[in-house]
Order: structure tokens, then C-alpha cells, then sequence
């Protein structure tokens, strides 16, 4: 186990902490956190940038990620080629993005991102029926689940092309106050 | 660095998640990454084939015109629209469609953002809102760069020089917003810092200039890390971190409202206690009066009735001087005058208590009205009573929730809150019968009519035992009876809100929000009532019964007594309500369901206990200190309770939305309702003549008075005082004008958020109609493509573009 000063160099902390949402020993337990995911994989030294990246399967096993239904799209979205495999950097963008300190938009830029199941900018109907089903563990039935998501796009659909823009995601999200503190995860 | 081994992850799949037989696999990066792919795809293999839908649907040079949906005439055959690829070509560089992959889009954005705030920073440099929405609209653009289409290298180094032109502050801000990944904001940070170092080596010759932008920078820098600094041992300072975690993810956002809202009240305590303490306490326990001639001995049962050996203590009012108290002035043994210096300062103890209490209760409220209405901006928005589905689809997942089986029910409370949504709209087209809406009516009416015959009731039990205290002799001598009224008080508190609980179960109600918040109404109801007769009660007939005794102490000393019973009540109900129910559901009824966290209950709790503080600060001043002391034990018996015996509320509660009734039902009627007894305390009751620091005065108020006569005679000097007190103060009229005026502030802010509203309402209607423009451009834009592929001479077959029509060998251009 090293301390603060060998695993990073008081650049990387200050760039770190410039740019994250994090302090420096926030950043040095969400460290050590991605380090027990992987032990053998996972440097003690970072001051040399290694390219390391933890694969999916072990991120998911998180305690704070494990029950969550959207684990995987929650991992894809912050992962560099989209495939779920985090490196330090993704793992901590993940953490402070969803610690209570970000901002509306910030947060609404990436729940839209991660609600977008097959990344085409735009939430579709295929794509609310997937967070549904989601949502309710396959436990609605199929008229139930086009129901609501009939009604969403009434509800939420602002210029009527029969799928949700970032735009009118964002209108909706300011609308809902119980957003900033749903999309929160405690580290 | 050890090499890295290879070895075979086998993470076990829970067996009864059906989710991952539905997932995409991430590595099926066709269906991952391109997502024209689909499209282009179905145009290809479509093209393949005989293109017979095409003939049905291709429309006259005119008939486009005339048609009123043009895009109802484009839909393929699975309702999808159909585009030629030069049309996809074009739709895929909309600037709505490449924001989230294109990083250019972005950084241009970023940039166009960065070069409003430079120019709203010279006006203000505090970062305010940096803009809504991620999507570059057309009104962002500057316009000398728009024209260009810059390459995704070129706004980056826009952007950086922009960077660069921000305060660190203001860098530091913009940076942790960008929608951009760590690492490149790393870089941007790297590139936009760097300058500055060669700019300085560059300036190094010029001297004075040079020294003073150094100095500014690391004065900037220091008190940058000093502010990191403070920020951490900040969150240091922050209580019950990993408690408020581990209860947040196993109950959810609505039992961790709860807590917070303690944590909350522990705050205002410590607020209200700092000047009492400073001011009152701290002056008078360094200058003790006269001890009184006999002083009872200390027994256990002064902790339960305040009363005995605490009554000659800072405790209570009655301890208090009402003298100017200085530095005694021993007289030296040679018989000599004093020194001078020996007097000290002089500190008016009435003055100061009087004083010290009003602003201590000033403080408290603008916390309060400040808190309540940046809750309220917070959680209630124009037009947020629609969009019902969306927020339960989108924000109602809790990200917080790390158990099994919290989340398990999460999944079950989001299902039957998305059921009971179906269920209402459902519900809503069917016609209501006039006989059933009726029978509803009378229904709530009976149980409303029987639930303030409760209230009423109770109210008159509490008169009547209060009067029957006054009237029995020698209730004030012996401790022990003095029980008898705050026992009563306690023991109607707790059983009158299950009687409302068994009366409200023949209500039900549609909505269950309406039922809690129906629930919170009767509960406050009667706290209040009760409360208000015993403020009568002390106020009205207790000072004229001890009009020879200190009866100060002994309104203070009622308070306690309510105080300490109502911990224990609470504590009792916390064992007999959670601990014993669960042991008797479990082993007698057999059931495996655990109560439920009864939040509205517990919140109406710590509010009553704040009003009791509130309504007791000036007669006991240390009272805030003992509610400090029993909120902090009710966190721990509460969170030990919680966890060992409940489960969270089956119905979904909106977290945000309680907080802001919380504070808002301990601003309006309990502080309020504190504030008018404080405020008729002080300037309508004769205070006792035998002790406390009023006691030759025929109000409390009269001190102030006193002062200011005693500067008016003091000198012209500090005339102006006295004047602001006679003319402003004593006056009613400049009242009456400041009431007009804020009466007259508020109505223009209705007016203007009216029309704030019928604004948005033409904005959502401009919106739709943009919408409906775009699909018309895009089926022109298409036919017109249309139209140039039909006359151009078709290509031979050894091409490897796939052409929309193969199957019209025969036309030619």
C-alpha cells in the first residue's frame, strides 16, 4: 500500500482535483477503492500514467453498482471506447459526475447519455421501452410498458418528432426537483 | 510492475436476473457504435429488392405541396422514415444529432460559453448559470466564426485561449462542468496553464509590472488552496458521513430525509445557543448573584422536574440580575480608594438578556425564511404538476440504493407507482357517478367531523386538567405532581395520531401523498391547539395565581418538564412501536412484512420539540443546549431502531418535495407561533418582582425604554437613537408604510411570474412548431434528392453504389 506521495505526483492530485469534484483524499480512497477492485492489475504507482483498465465484469461487482439496473450503460457511458472497461480516469469522472457537487446540467448530460441505449442521440421509443423494463424488472407487460412510454413522449417530447432530444430532456430534468438528489451515488 | 497475469474472470451471473439474456453484449460494437448503421443497412437490402413501394408513394411535382402531412407519405415499410443516403449524409452533420459524438460540437460550445461569461465577467465576476442546455443553438454562434467550419483542432485551441483569459476560480468552475472526459480536461488544463509560465519568463525583463501580476497569481493560487484546504476539513467536520450512507442505501432518500432534517435542527440550536451563551450565560455565571437563603439539596428527581436544586441555577431566568454588573471592587486592606480600573465595564444584564433573546430569535428566522425559500425555489418549479410519467420513468430510480433487497424494492415501488399512474388515467375516462361522488363526500366529512372531535377533546382535557392544577392546593410544592400535566400532554400526543391512523383507513383516498399529507394536517393540528392552551394556560392564569412568586422560573420549568417527557414518550415509542410490533408480527401473527419508518409521525416529533425550545428560550436559556443533548441521542436510538426493526414506506414519497414541507411547517406554525408568545411575553406581561433581571419594570420591553431615556439624557451626541426610537419604532405609520410596500413588491412578483408562465406556454408552442418545420424541410430536402437521382443517367451495374431504383431499367436522364 503506498501513500499519497507515491502513487501520484502533486501534479496529477492538483489536475485531479482541478477537474474533478473531488478533494485529494477523496481521490486518494476512490484510489485505493479502483485499486481493490483488481489488485493484480491495478498499479501502486501511477506517477508513470500506466495504461490500465479494469474490465467490466469487476466494476459491476461494486458494491454501490451492483443492484443498480443500469450498471452496464452507467459503465459503457464512462468508459473510453464505450465497452465498459474504466480506466482510473473513467472511474473517477464516473464518481464525481454523480456526487452530489455537480451541477443539473452536468448530471442531465449524462443520464441522457446513459438512457440513449443504443447511443444515437436521441432517446427513442425503443429506448424507453428498454428503461422501463429496466426500471420494473420485466414485471410490466407489454401494452403496459408502450402505455407509459406513449405517455412519456406526450408528456415530454417537445417538438413532436416522436423521440426525446438532449433539449427536451434537459426541459424535463429542470422541471423534476427530485433529480439531483435521485442521481447521486455516495462514494 | 508485475506483468499483468492472464486469468479467466468467471463473476458468477445471479441466477434470477433476467437482465442479462436482454442486455446488448458490449462487444457488439455494430449495434453499440453506429448508429446510422440500421438504417443504411435496411436502405441497402431494401434497395436490393424490387423498390415497389416507391411507385405507390412517389408524389407529382406539385402533389408534395398540396399534401398537408408530408411526412405521413414517406414512412417505410416499418413506419420508419425512408431517406436517400445524401439525405442521411446531410441529417448526420444537423448540429443536434452530432453533440454527443462529435467532439468538435462540443468544444465549440464550450467555447462560445467561455467567450459570454469573459464578456459577463467584466460586468460581474461571480460564475453564475452557465447556460442550459448542452445542444449549440444558432443564437450561441459568433457570428465571425460561424461562416467557418472549423476543424475540431482549431476550437480546441479557441477554447484553450479562452481558458486562459478566466480567473483560476472561474477555470477551475467551467472545467468541472464540461460534459468532456477527465482526461481531456486534463489536457485543456494542462495547454491553458502552461502559457502563463512562459508568458511570465517572457515579461521577466520588464521589472515592476512582472512583480505585481506574480504577486496576484500566487495571491490567487494561495487563497485557491487555502479555500481546498477549508473545503476538506469542512467535509471532515460533517457528522454521521458513513451513517447517513449506510441509511440512505438501504432505505432510500425519503427515510434519509428524516435524519437530515435533524441534522438540520442540531444546526439551528447551535445558532440559537452561540449568543445566549456569550452574552447571557457565560456574563452571569462569571458574576454569580447572592446565593439565597436556603438551598435544597440536590435529589435525582430535579433531572425529571427542573425544578429544586436547578431553580437556583443559570438554568432559568429567575437567576438573573436585573443590576448593571461590573468588576467587584474589593477594598484594598490599607483602606484605600478604589483604582479606578478595577470598575470594568459596565454590562447591563437587562439590556442584554433582552437584547441578546431578540436577536438570537432574529437570527433564527432569517435562517429559516432563507432556508425555506431556497427549498422552495429548489423543489417547486412553474409547470411541474405535468409531466408525471417522464419524472417516474427518468428520476425516480434512487442511484443511492446499494442493497439486494432495497433495491428489490425499489423495483416494486417504482412498478406500482407507474401501475397507479396507468391506473388514475384510466381511471379518468371513465365518468364518475354523482351517487358514488356524493357517498365520497360525506365519507371524508364524517371522518374529518370525528378526527376534530378528537382534537377538540383532547384540548378540552388539557383545559380542564390545567385548571384543576391551578385550582388543587399545594400542587406547586410537591415535584412529583408537577409530572401530572406534561404525563396528560404526552400521553394524548401519542395515542390521538394512531386513533387518526384507524379513522383515516376509511378514507382511502386515491393518491397516496394526499393520505400522509392529510395525516401530517390532523397531526399538526393538534399539537398546535394543544400547545396554544397551554400557552394560555401559563400566560393567562399562571402568572395571576403566582403573582408573589417567581413565576418565570416556573413557566421554564414546565418546558423542561415537557421537554424530558416527551423524550421519554419518544423513546417509548420508539421500543413499544418498532421493537415490540416487529417481535409480535413476527412470532404471533406470523407475518414476515417489519413496520414501517412512520415519517411524517417523527418529523411532526421533532418539530413539536423545537416549538417547546423555541417557546421556552427566554424564560430558560439554556434549554437550547438540552434539545442539542436530546437530538443528538434521538439520532442514535432512532438510526439503532431503524435499522434492527423497519423497513422503508411502501409508498413512493418525493424527497425533495418533504424537505421543503418540513421547513416550511417548522417555520410557519412553530416558530411563528413562538415568536407571538415571545412577542406578547415581552411587551403585554407584568414580570415578577422578586427576581430576573426585570424585576422593578412593569414590562420587559420598558428596558430598551429605559436605555433610551438614559441616552436622550446622555448628550446630543448619540440624539439620533432616540429619535429612530420615537419616530420610527414608537410610530406606527412608517409600519403601516413598510407593510404597503412589501404588500405591493409581492403582487408585482405574482404578476410577473404569470407571465412568465404564459410565456413559456407560447415558447413550448414555438417549439413544436420549429419541430414540424424541420420535418417538412427534411421530406423537401428528400424529394428534391429524389428528384436529381431520377435525372441522372444511372450507372452501370459493375459500380459498387447501391442505387435507390433498380428497378426502373428503363428510364434515362
Amino acid at each position: 500500500m503506498g501513500n499519497k506521495h507515491t502513487v501520484f505526483t502533486h501534479e496529477q492530485l492538483e489536475a485531479y482535483q482541478d477537474c474533478t469534484f473531488f478533494t485529494r483524499k477523496e481521490i486518494m480512497r476512490l484510489y485505493y477503492r479502483y485499486q481493490d477492485l483488481a489488485p493484480q492489475l491495478v498499479p501502486l504507482d501511477y506517477t508513470s500514467c500506466p495504461d490500465v483498465k479494469v474490465p467490466y465484469e469487476l466494476i459491476g461487482t461494486m458494491p454501490e453498482l451492483k443492484d443498480n439496473p443500469f450498471r452496464q450503460r452507467i459503465a459503457q457511458v464512462f468508459s473510453e471506447d464505450g465497452d465498459g472497461h474504466m480506466t482510473l480516469d473513467n472511474f473517477l469522472d464516473m464518481f464525481s459526475v454523480m456526487s452530489e457537487m455537480a451541477p443539473r446540467d452536468l448530471k442531465a448530460y449524462y443520464a441522457f447519455k446513459i438512457y440513449d441505449f443504443n447511443n444515437d442521440d436521441y432517446i427513442c421509443a425503443w429506448d424507453l421501452e428498454q428503461t422501463v423494463t429496466k426500471l420494473t424488472r420485466g414485471e410490466l407487460n407489454a401494452e403496459e410498458v408502450s402505455l407509459v412510454c406513449e405517455k412519456v413522449l406526450d408528456e415530454a417530447d417537445g417538438d413532436h418528432d416522436g423521440r426525446l432530444s438532449l433539449e427536451d430532456f434537459q426541459n424535463m430534468i429542470l422541471r423534476a426537483p427530485d433529480f439531483l438528489s435521485t442521481f447521486h451515488i455516495r462514494i | 510492475m508485475a506483468q499483468p497475469p492472464v486469468f479467466v474472470l468467471s463473476v458468477p451471473e445471479t441466477p434470477d436476473d433476467p437482465e442479462g439474456s436482454q442486455e446488448p453484449s458490449p462487444y457488439d460494437e455494430s449495434e453499440v457504435h453506429d448508429s446510422f448503421y440500421q438504417l443504411i443497412q435496411e436502405q441497402s437490402r431494401w434497395a436490393a429488392e424490387e423498390g415497389l413501394e416507391l411507385q405507390q408513394r412517389e408524389p407529382g411535382p406539385g402533389a408534395l405541396g398540396a399534401l398537408g402531412d408530408d411526412h405521413q407519405a414517406l414512412l417505410g415499410p416499418e413506419g420508419v422514415p425512408v431517406h436517400s443516403m445524401a439525405t442521411l449524409r446531410i441529417l448526420a452533420s444537423m448540429p443536434s444529432r452530432t453533440i454527443g459524438r462529435s467532439r468538435g460540437a462540443i468544444l465549440s460550445q464550450l467555447y462560445n460559453r467561455t467567450v459570454r461569461l469573459r464578456r459577463r465577467a467584466a460586468r460581474r465576476p461571480q460564475l453564475r448559470d452557465v447556460g442550459r442546455s448542452a445542444r449549440p443553438s444558432l443564437r450561441l454562434y459568433d457570428l465571425e466564426l460561424d461562416p467557418l467550419v472549423l476543424e475540431e483542432e482549431e476550437k480546441r485551441v479557441l477554447l484553450v485561449k479562452e481558458l486562459q483569459g478566466l480567473t483560476v476560480a472561474q477555470r477551475d468552475h467551467v472545467l468541472r462542468g464540461m460534459p468532456l472526459s477527465l482526461a481531456e480536461k486534463r489536457c485543456l488544463r494542462e495547454e491553458s496553464r502552461t502559457p502563463r509560465g512562459k508568458r511570465r519568463a517572457r515579461q521577466g525583463g520588464r521589472g515592476l509590472p512582472s512583480c505585481c501580476s506574480q504577486l496576484q497569481d500566487s495571491c490567487v493560487l494561495a487563497l485557491h488552496n487555502l479555500g481546498l484546504v477549508l473545503l476538506s476539513g469542512l467535509q471532515a467536520l460533517k457528522p454521521w458521513r458513513y451513517a447517513l450512507k449506510r441509511i440512505g442505501g438501504q432505505f432510500g432518500s425519503s427515510v434519509l430525509s428524516y435524519f437530515l432534517f435533524l441534522k438540520t435542527l442540531l444546526a439551528f440550536n447551535a445558532l440559537l445557543l452561540l449568543p445566549l451563551l456569550a452574552f447571557i450565560v457565560g456574563v452571569q455565571a462569571a458574576f454569580p448573584p447572592a446565593p439565597p437563603a436556603s438551598v435544597p439539596a440536590f435529589t435525582g428527581l430535579e433531572l425529571l422536574t427542573g425544578g429544586g436544586r436547578f431553580a437556583h441555577t443559570v438554568l432559568y431566568y429567575g437567576y438573573y440580575s436585573n443590576a448593571t454588573l461590573s468588576q467587584p471592587c474589593a477594598s484594598p486592606p490599607d483602606g484605600g480608594q478604589c483604582p479606578p480600573e478595577a470598575g470594568g465595564l459596565p454590562y447591563n444584564m437587562p439590556l442584554a438578556y433582552l437584547f441578546t433573546v431578540g436577536v438570537a430569535f432574529f437570527i433564527t428566522c432569517i435562517t429559516l425564511v432563507y432556508s425555506m425559500s431556497r427549498s422552495f425555489g429548489e423543489s417547486y418549479r412553474v409547470g411541474s404538476t405535468s409531466g408525471v410519467h417522464a419524472i417516474s420513468v427518468f428520476c425516480s430510480w434512487d442511484y443511492k440504493v446499494t442493497q439486494k433487497w432495497a433495491s428489490r424494492l425499489q423495483h416494486d415501488n417504482i412498478r406500482t407507482q407507474l401501475k397507479e399512474l396507468l391506473a388514475v388515467w384510466q381511471l379518468r375516462r371513465g365518468p364518475r357517478s354523482m351517487c358514488w361522488r356524493l357517498r365520497r363526500v360525506a365519507v371524508l366529512g364524517l371522518v374529518w367531523l370525528l378526527c376534530l372531535g378528537i382534537t377538540l377533546g383532547c384540548t378540552v382535557a388539557v383545559y380542564s386538567f390545567s385548571e384543576l392544577m391551578i385550582k388543587s392546593p399545594g400542587s406547586t410544592e410537591r415535584e412529583g405532581a408537577l409530572l401530572a400535566l406534561p404525563l396528560v400532554v404526552c400521553l394524548l400526543n401519542l395515542g390521538a395520531p394512531y386513533l387518526y391512523r384507524g379513522l383515516a383507513a376509511l378514507e382511502r383516498h386515491d393518491s397516496p401523498v394526499l393520505e400522509v399529507y392529510v395525516a401530517i394536517c390532523r397531526n399538526l393540528i393538534l399539537k398546535m391547539v394543544t400547545l396554544g392552551i397551554l400557552c394560555y394556560h401559563w400566560l393567562g392564569r399562571r402568572v395571576g395565581t403566582l403573582r408573589d412568586q417567581c413565576w418565570e422560573n416556573f413557566v421554564g420549568q414546565e418546558l423542561y418538564r415537557l421537554m424530558v417527557m416527551d423524550f421519554l414518550f419518544t423513546l417509548l415509542d420508539t421500543l413499544f412501536g418498532e421493537l415490540v410490533w416487529r417481535l409480535i408480527s413476527e412470532r404471533t401473527l406470523k407475518r414476515r412484512g417489519k413496520p414501517e419508518f412512520d415519517i411524517a409521525g417523527n418529523v411532526l416529533e421533532l418539530i413539536y420539540g423545537q416549538t417547546l425550545t423555541w417557546l421556552g428560550v427566554l424564560f430558560s436559556p439554556l434549554l437550547p443546549a438540552m434539545q442539542i443533548i436530546k437530538l443528538l441521542l434521538l439520532f442514535y436510538v432512532k438510526k439503532t431502531s431503524l435499522m434492527a426493526n423497519c423497513q422503508a414506506p411502501r409508498r413512493p414519497w418525493k424527497a425533495s418535495h418533504m424537505s421543503t414541507v418540513f421547513i416550511s411547517l417548522l417555520c410557519f406554525p412553530s416558530f411563528l407561533g413562538a415568536a407571538i408568545f415571545l412577542c406578547y411575553a415581552v411587551w403585554q406581561v407584568k414580570p415578577s418582582s422578586i427576581c430576573g433581571p426585570f424585576r422593578t419594570l412593569d414590562t420587559m420591553y420598558e428596558a430598551g425604554k429605559v436605555w433610551v431615556r438614559h441616552l436622550e439624557r446622555a448628550g446630543p451626541r448619540v440624539s439620533w437613537l432616540p429619535w429612530i426610537h420615537r419616530y420610527l419604532l414608537e410610530n406606527t405609520f412608517p409600519i403601516y408604510l413598510v407593510s404597503a410596500l412589501l404588500l405591493a413588491v409581492i403582487y408585482l412578483n405574482i404578476q410577473v411570474v404569470k407571465g412568465q408562465r404564459k410565456v413559456i406556454c407560447l415558447l413550448k408552442e414555438q417549439i413544436s412548431n420549429e419541430g414540424e418545420d424541420k420535418i417538412f424541410l427534411i421530406n423537401k430536402l428528400q424529394s428534391v434528392y429524389e428528384r436529381k437521382e431520377r435525372s441522372r443517367p444511372l450507372p452501370d451495374p459493375g459500380t459498387s453504389l447501391p442505387s435507390l431504383y433498380p428497378g426502373r431499367p428503363g428510364r434515362s436522364s
